[in-house]
């Protein structure tokens, strides 16, 4: 049998002690390597939406440091010539209302499904989660033919109304998960308050649930901006977003970069402001639900 | 202000566990009610039917003069302080306490004048401007507070509000509530589980046990005449002691024997407990309070008539004041449900001790000049005046005026 002396610091993780003899220095000059990185492709296609066509096509991005004077705005007027303007307002039209609808009946959903009790409130939560796991694919042909019917296909609307459809399971999940952290008793003073169930729900609980809504409202944002598919199938060309707007610029022997770079570097730029706006609530809502 | 009666008030939850059974309950206009009882016992639940928060599945409750049994909370005119004060965290201390009158559309000079008040009154003012997660746990606890006094409510309902607070912070806010109530004078009705929060706070107490009520009265005559076993043993700290004893009657009148000593019973007693004499020759339930004992040596002066008990301390806890002295007696402790429920109630101090056979842990309370040690022989007198007796089958308490009627 052998016999242990305790000495020395308690023990700790393997990476905890990594970073200690390598040095935090050393560690965070990785991290922004990394992070540089990453942001080389979006770099890149800034440089290509500034360059002469010319130059794109004979050299790489990168030589164009050493040569300032191939850089011009031409392919950003290219782009406004081709009514791409039209465009990025569907993709806004489309974009703005599809998060505010989720929010907004998601939340009050979520609220019914956490605090107020209803019959067959439990399963009808469940059927809602299930729905999380149905692909948008099946539905694009039954949904077509629905909005054939009812005259909506081609339309905003029906983009708008699809994009809610499949984001609102995510969206009450989510939320319901978040209502339930908020202690009972809260809910419980603000009716000795006097106030309303509605009142209950504007005033103390959606104030309280801002980081939750925060990131959900980042989430379903992207996902709409960002959405192809839903597009491809739903809006016709006078409803385009940019997305679509960009795919009819391919061609199918040439790359027509000087249209797309612009293009796809000024998609990019709202969702980044976004982002960084919402941030601080972006990283706090993604931990809410997970550690109570 | 005003009266709140509970009339056989039942709680019956799915599945149908009784939670209340037919309560009734008078709380008077402007009386400080304390819902004492081990957790379970329903105290919460009644109080929560109170507020509107909980159905009532029987019975009826009146406040004022209005039946509310299926008023909702808002239209019910009582305020709550929540165990965990329930502010809301994204409002000011301000903001809080104005939410309820907002609500109500109160005119805003009114509110500033009554939040002002409140603010005042419980020295938060200063503090107004603050958000909840910028207090203490005693001044959350005060903002708490002063959300339920700027209503000025027709009541008063309090659901453990002081045991989020650590020992010496609760002293002082007991106090403080005691003082508000006096200046309020509003109807309250408080739950706890502490019976020295019970004692100190209640004008009455109401004792509740697995949603039945065991007995309503005010403080100390639950301490000197408890209704049966279970508020005997749940009242009062260290908790009374208990012995399964015989009634005799000898040469020198009546005594009560058990466990090797014999204590005469004096002739009042009989008097004062009316039924007494008919338990002569038989067993029956003996009670003595800690308090009831002291030392045999420091006592002589006035203990002139108190009957004399030698034992041998095997612990002893110094209070400063007073000593509590554990000593064994050779009798198996009393196995009555009553007794058993009461214990599991109260703090186990004594449960860590292994007991040997079939001996019982007894707790003298002593004058703390009788320093005694641990091992040391020690004569203890009995205030023979102040025994309690209990039926050992129904575990009531004999000749108590509540249970002559049955």
């Amino acid at each position: 049998m052998t016999t242990s002396t305790i000495a020395g610091a308690p023990r700790r993780g393997v990476l905890s002690r990594v970073t200690d003899r390598i040095g935090g220095g050393v560690i965070q000059a990785l991290m922004v390597l990394i992070g540089v990185f990453w942001l080389v492709p979006t770099l890149g296609l800034f440089v290509v939406s500034i360059r002469e066509e010319a130059a794109n096509n004979s050299t790489g991005w990168w030589t164009a440091f050493t040569k300032p004077a191939e850089f011009t705005l031409k392919s950003y007027g290219d782009l406004l010539a081709t009514g791409f303007t039209s465009s990025f307002w569907n993709t806004v039209a489309i974009t703005v209302p599809a998060t505010i609808l989720v929010i907004g009946i998601a939340a009050m959903a979520a609220y019914a499904f956490a605090w107020m009790d209803f019959p067959g409130r439990d399963p009808l939560f469940l059927v809602v989660v299930g729905l999380l796991v149905v692909p948008i694919q099946i539905a694009l042909i039954p949904i077509a033919k629905l909005y054939g019917a009812l005259g909506i296909f081609g339309s905003i609307a029906g983009v708008v109304l699809f994009h809610v459809a499949f984001g609102l399971p995510f969206a009450i999940f989510l939320l319901r998960n978040f209502f339930v952290g908020i202690p009972a008793s809260l809910l419980e003073a603000a009716r000795m308050d006097g106030a309303s169930e509605w009142r209950i729900f504007s005033t103390v609980v959606f104030p309280l649930a801002k980081p939750a809504i925060a990131s959900l409202g980042i989430f379903q944002f992207l996902w709409v901006w960002n959405d192809l598919l839903v597009a491809l199938v739903f809006a016709d060309s006078d409803n385009q977003p940019m997305t679509k707007a960009l795919q009819s610029q391919m061609r199918q022997f040439g790359t027509n970069i000087d249209i797309l770079a612009p293009g796809a570097f000024l998609s990019l730029i709202i969702p980044l402001v976004l982002f960084f706006a919402f941030q601080r609530y972006f990283v706090q809502g993604m931990m809410a639900g997970s550690v109570k | 202000m005003a009266s709140i009666v509970l009339r056989n008030v039942d709680k019956i939850y799915a599945g149908g566990v009784k939670a209340v059974n037919s309560i009734n309950l008078e709380i008077k206009d402007g009386e400080f009610m304390v819902l004492v009882g081990p957790s379970g016992c329903g105290k919460s639940t009644a109080l929560r039917m109170i507020a509107g928060l909980e159905d009532i599945s029987g019975g009826e409750i009146i406040i004022g003069d209005r039946v509310v049994n299926h008023l909702p909370p808002k239209d019910r005119d009582i305020a709550m302080v929540f165990q965990n004060y329930a502010l809301y965290p994204h409002m000011t201390v301000e903001e809080n306490l104005a939410f309820g009158l907002k609500l109500r559309k109160m005119p805003k000079a009114e509110i500033s004048k009554r939040v002002n008040e409140a603010a005042k009154m419980l020295g938060l003012e200063q503090y107004l401007k603050r958000k909840p997660a910028a207090l203490s746990g005693g001044q959350r606890q005060r903002v708490a507070m002063g959300r339920a006094i700027v209503r000025e409510p027709q009541a008063f309902l309090m659901d453990e509000p002081l045991s989020n607070l650590d020992a010496k912070l609760r002293v002082s806010m007991r106090a403080s509530l005691n003082t508000l109530h006096e200046r309020l004078g509003v109807t309250t009705v408080y739950v706890t589980h502490d019976q020295v929060e019970a004692m100190t706070l209640g004008d009455r107490v109401c004792v509740l046990r697995d949603g039945l009520l065991q007995q309503v009265d005010t403080p100390q005559n639950l301490f000197d005449n408890p209704v049966n076993l279970f508020v005997a043993g749940f009242m009062g700290s260290p908790s009374m002691n208990f012995v399964n004893a015989e009634l005799v009657r000898g040469d020198g009148g009546a005594s009560v024997a058990f466990a090797g000593f014999n204590l005469p019973v004096p002739q009042e007693t009989f008097t004062e407990k009316p039924g007494l004499d008919q338990y002569i020759g038989k067993k029956l339930i003996l009670g003595i309070r800690p308090s009831d004992f002291d030392d045999a040596v420091i006592a002589n002066g006035h203990a002139g008539g108190w009957a004399r008990l030698p034992v041998r301390a095997e612990v002893t806890e110094e209070l400063g004041s007073e000593i509590n002295v554990l000593f064994l007696i050779d009798a198996p402790p009393v196995q009555h449900q009553d007794t058993v429920a009461a214990a599991d109630a109260g703090d186990d101090e004594e449960a860590a001790l292994p007991l040997v056979g079939d001996k019982s842990l007894w707790t003298a309370r002593v004058n703390s000049r009788s320093h005694v040690r641990p091992g040391q022989n020690i004569e203890l007198v009995v205030d023979t005046h102040n025994l309690h007796f209990f039926d050992p089958t129904s575990g009531l308490a004999v000749g108590h005026p509540a249970n002559a009627r049955v």
